[in-house]
């Protein structure tokens, strides 16, 4: 029988439940206050990476890569995915100590994706970069792609598959009924048999009403990009002990980010830059890449993110209601994840067991500590 | 950081004017711009222009003489030659001046930068030999550079006009001026002229250069319906049809200058997130202002053609009452004081903008030049086309910053200035919805490009 299904936030993982869930048959309604992709999934750096993840995400990652390969096939669009690999390099030899510990790390949980380089293979592989590094963890297949274009792939997908999309329209309150939900959004009034939850920064509040509030914290991660530069890097560059995240697209662009935060203004709902931040961000990039101290700025921005205390999403269904589910929380690395995401949670909906391990995702491992950041 | 009281971007009409204003009131204000002299675009280089002979730039041209001759007050710390690319809602202002990038704090910040040339996408609009009329006219007044062969001036708009008796009086050849206006303007800017006898100088010096243009035999082609510019590598010709006519004409010149009106140019009012009203009339954006041409972001004011279209002489009277709000604003004199001066300023500047929508109306760019063809290139930074906006519109993108994150355009190096109305304007019309709800790009610093090694310096006044 086909649910009548709300999903609350027109981000990646709310548009790809979107689509797992329209293409079972069921009536899919996605309300986003702003529009699709506007926040985090839209203006993120768009890395595809399972280097470095938390071991409690390895799993899914490595799900959600195979799905990348073929996405042209999943969601009728390649969504820009270039595998061009991902490095993180070391910058001296307590970082060097660093990957090595994570390579045997992520060897002991049985997987091999991650492997440490040596100083002149990273010399091959990264001409440009500063000879210091003393070598790096490399992980073949990683890559990037366009964020906006892949949430927009997700969400025409469901479209095509019947969801109806609700944009600029904020819900306002929440009320049980029967097994379900009445979600009241301004005006409009929706019925829900199962509600979900990807509201991304915004999630916390429905926590609150639903009785399980969490510690999350909107935060502002931040990046750069410089005008076009002749190509001089393949794969997309990480530190291992500073933030960064280091990527030349094809049209020889440089994108600069790796996480350091900018502000969120709490009046306006926005994320804006900061330029102690930038500056921070600049410092890690001319010390692996002395050249690009001539390299012009052309745009800095931010987008409003969920961060939970580990560092890693709530995902699974609530400890207080029944019919709902919890996708939120990516704390800036959720947009590899997407592809599976939504798989994870069209099985919560339809009280099937995902395929891939959750518990540690659970919203029962912030109780005791209720306390909103 | 160093805090100053008063920071006035462009030195242009308005923002010498502000800068007077308020010195009189015993504030000391920085005047920032990014040429090397003052003036801004209508009084550019007026302390060095080679052009000696007054009647060829003309007298609107040398009466900015005395608001020039003002910025020489000890109080006014002019840096010409610096840019400004960075500027926070909490008046964090980030300068650039050679290669030194630098923080300052202001107390208020006058806008005062002016208004840009309205983008004119027509076919071949990017080939090499295509410029502006802005910027024919910035060579001309700075380097008293002219065109040697015969020139193709097109589209409409005051500015033209003047540029081709500029060009008459210097002498340069003109191949033909190519006026895309079309009849019904002048039916519907008539009613509008009993407001605009209000400011007759301006009129008839309009009707004086149309006059002198005739006078001189310049081939005067009206009602253009289609423009395309044409050449391998270069522009070799200019092709046009007139009216309903579906013959083509065409001329070989090395040289097109486009031109359809002027715009605010809102690139610094986007990125504080100052409210913006879309003007019918101007069919531009303009950032929405009090009666002290104060903004909704505390403590910054826009003065001038920066906050909608009004002309150099109104763009003054607005730097003078802007220069008198900050005046207040930082408590240096009171409203009571001043009352008979700012009625006398309020009483000029209806008087001198009483043309304006007759202007407006008379020079409003038609739909097809604002609106163009499936494959002209709208965006020039990252080569988008009409085609693509309209397409990307199809797929459900309602505003231009999905589009942009969809194609990135208008996020090359000019961030969107060159492209920015048109693509609101296409998704408005692909859309079937207002410009208002269309909306325009979100823009972040820097405004204009900064290397990294600056950045990392500039950071450093922060902490200090």
């Amino acid at each position: 029988m086909s649910a009548r299904i709300v999903i609350v936030g027109a981000g990646l993982h709310g548009c790809s439940a979107a689509v797992h869930l329209s293409a079972q048959g069921h009536r899919v309604t996605v309300i986003d206050k702003d529009y699709a992709g506007r926040h985090a999934s839209g203006v993120n750096a768009g890395g595809v990476r399972r280097l470095g993840r938390h071991p409690a995400e390895i799993p899914l990652a490595m799900a959600a890569w195979e799905r990348w390969q073929r996405m042209a096939e999943v969601v009728g669009d390649d969504c820009g995915f270039r595998p061009v690999g991902q490095i993180m390099v070391a910058e001296n030899s307590a970082d060097l100590e660093t990957l090595a510990e994570r390579e045997r790390q992520v060897r002991s949980l049985g997987f091999n994706h991650e492997y440490l380089i040596t100083r002149d293979e990273l010399r091959k592989r990264v001409p440009a970069l500063s000879p210091h590094s003393p070598g790096g963890l490399a992980c073949d297949g990683d890559g990037y792609a366009n964020p906006y274009r892949t949430v927009t792939a997700w969400r025409r997908l469901a479209q095509r598959q019947g969801a109806s999309f609700f944009e600029g329209v904020t819900v306002t309150d929440l009320e049980a009924c029967g097994s379900g939900w009445k979600v009241q959004a301004g005006t409009h009034r929706f019925t829900a048999d199962i509600l979900i939850n990807c509201a991304g920064a915004w999630a916390g509040t429905f926590c609150q009403w639903l009785g399980e509030p969490v510690p999350l914290a909107a935060e502002a991660p931040m990046l750069m990009i410089t005008e076009r530069m002749k190509p001089f890097l393949g794969p997309v560059i990480g530190a291992t002990s500073r933030l960064l995240s280091f990527k030349q697209f094809e049209n020889g662009t440089v994108m600069i980010g790796g996480g350091i935060r900018g502000e969120v203004d709490p009046h306006r709902q926005v994320a804006e830059t900061s330029l102690g931040g930038l500056a921070e961000n600049a410092d890690t990039v001319l010390s692996l890449f002395p050249f690009m101290n001539e390299a012009r700025i052309v745009r800095t921005w931010a987008g409003m993110e969920a961060v939970m205390p580990d560092q890693i999403p709530v995902l699974g269904s609530s400890s207080t209601s029944e019919n709902v589910i919890h996708a939120f929380g990516f704390s800036a690395h959720g947009f590899q994840l997407s592809p599976i995401t939504g798989e994870i949670v069209a099985d919560l909906a339809m009280g099937r067991e995902p395929s891939y391990p959750i518990e540690p995702f659970s919203i029962t491992r912030f109780n005791g500590n209720h306390s909103s950041i | 950081m160093t805090t100053h009281d008063l920071v006035i971007l462009g030195s242009g009409p308005a923002g010498m004017a502000a800068a007077a204003a308020a010195v009189a009131h015993g504030i000391t204000a920085v005047v920032v711009d990014e040429q090397p002299a003052p003036g801004g675009q209508i009084y550019r280089s007026i302390e060095t222009t080679p052009i000696k002979e007054r009647r060829i730039l003309g007298n609107d041209y040398w009466c900015g003489e005395e608001l020039v001759d003002g910025l020489d007050d000890p109080r006014i710390d002019y840096r010409p030659g610096t840019t400004l690319w960075q500027l926070t809602r909490q008046l964090e202002v980030g300068l650039l001046q050679g290669d030194q990038a630098s923080m300052v704090r202001a107390r208020h910040v006058i806008l005062a930068h002016g208004a840009m040339e309205r983008p004119f996408p027509v076919p071949g609009w990017t080939l090499p030999g295509v410029m502006t009329a802005g910027s024919g006219q910035i060579m001309l007044k700075s380097g008293g550079l002219v065109p040697s062969a015969p020139v193709v001036l097109a589209g409409c708009g005051p500015l033209l006009l003047l540029l081709a008796v500029q060009y008459l009086r210097a002498g340069v050849p003109i191949a033909a001026l190519l006026d895309t206006s079309s009849p019904g303007q002048y039916r519907d800017a008539l009613p509008l002229m009993p407001g605009a006898l209000r400011n007759i100088r301006t009129l008839l010096k309009g009707v004086g250069l149309l006059a002198e243009l005739r006078r001189a035999g310049v081939k005067h082609v009206r009602h253009v319906t289609a423009l395309e510019a044409e050449g391998e590598n270069r522009l070799e010709r200019v092709r046009w049809r007139c009216g309903n006519d579906p013959e083509w004409h065409s001329l070989t010149t090395p040289l097109l200058l486009l031109h359809q009106g002027v715009v605010p140019n809102t690139q610094v009012t986007r990125a504080l997130d100052c409210t913006h009203d879309w003007d019918e009339r101007q069919l531009s954006w303009r950032p929405r202002t009090d009666t002290w041409l104060a903004t909704d972001v505390e403590g910054v004011s826009v003065a001038g053609d920066a906050g909608g279209i009004v002309g150099a002489k109104a763009s003054a009277f607005q730097g003078r009452l802007a220069g008198l709000g900050a005046a207040i604003a930082l408590g240096r004199v009171n409203e009571d004081q001043i009352r008979a001066e700012v009625k006398r300023l309020r009483r000029e500047l209806k008087r001198e903008t009483a043309i304006r929508p007759f202007l407006d109306t008379l020079y409003q760019p038609a739909a097809q030049w604002r609106l163009p063809e499936d494959n002209t290139v709208v965006c020039r930074c990252e080569e988008v086309t009409a085609g693509e906006v309209r397409n990307m519109a199809k797929q459900g993108c309602r505003g231009p910053n999905q589009t942009k994150s969809f194609t990135r355009c208008g996020m090359g190096p000019c961030q969107g200035r060159m492209c920015g109305l048109t693509v609101s304007e296409l998704l408005a019309d692909a859309n079937g919805q207002s410009v208002s709800e269309t909306g325009y790009y979100r823009l972040r610093p820097p405004f204009k490009p900064i290397t990294l090694g600056q950045l990392a310096t500039a950071a450093e006044d922060i902490s200090r």
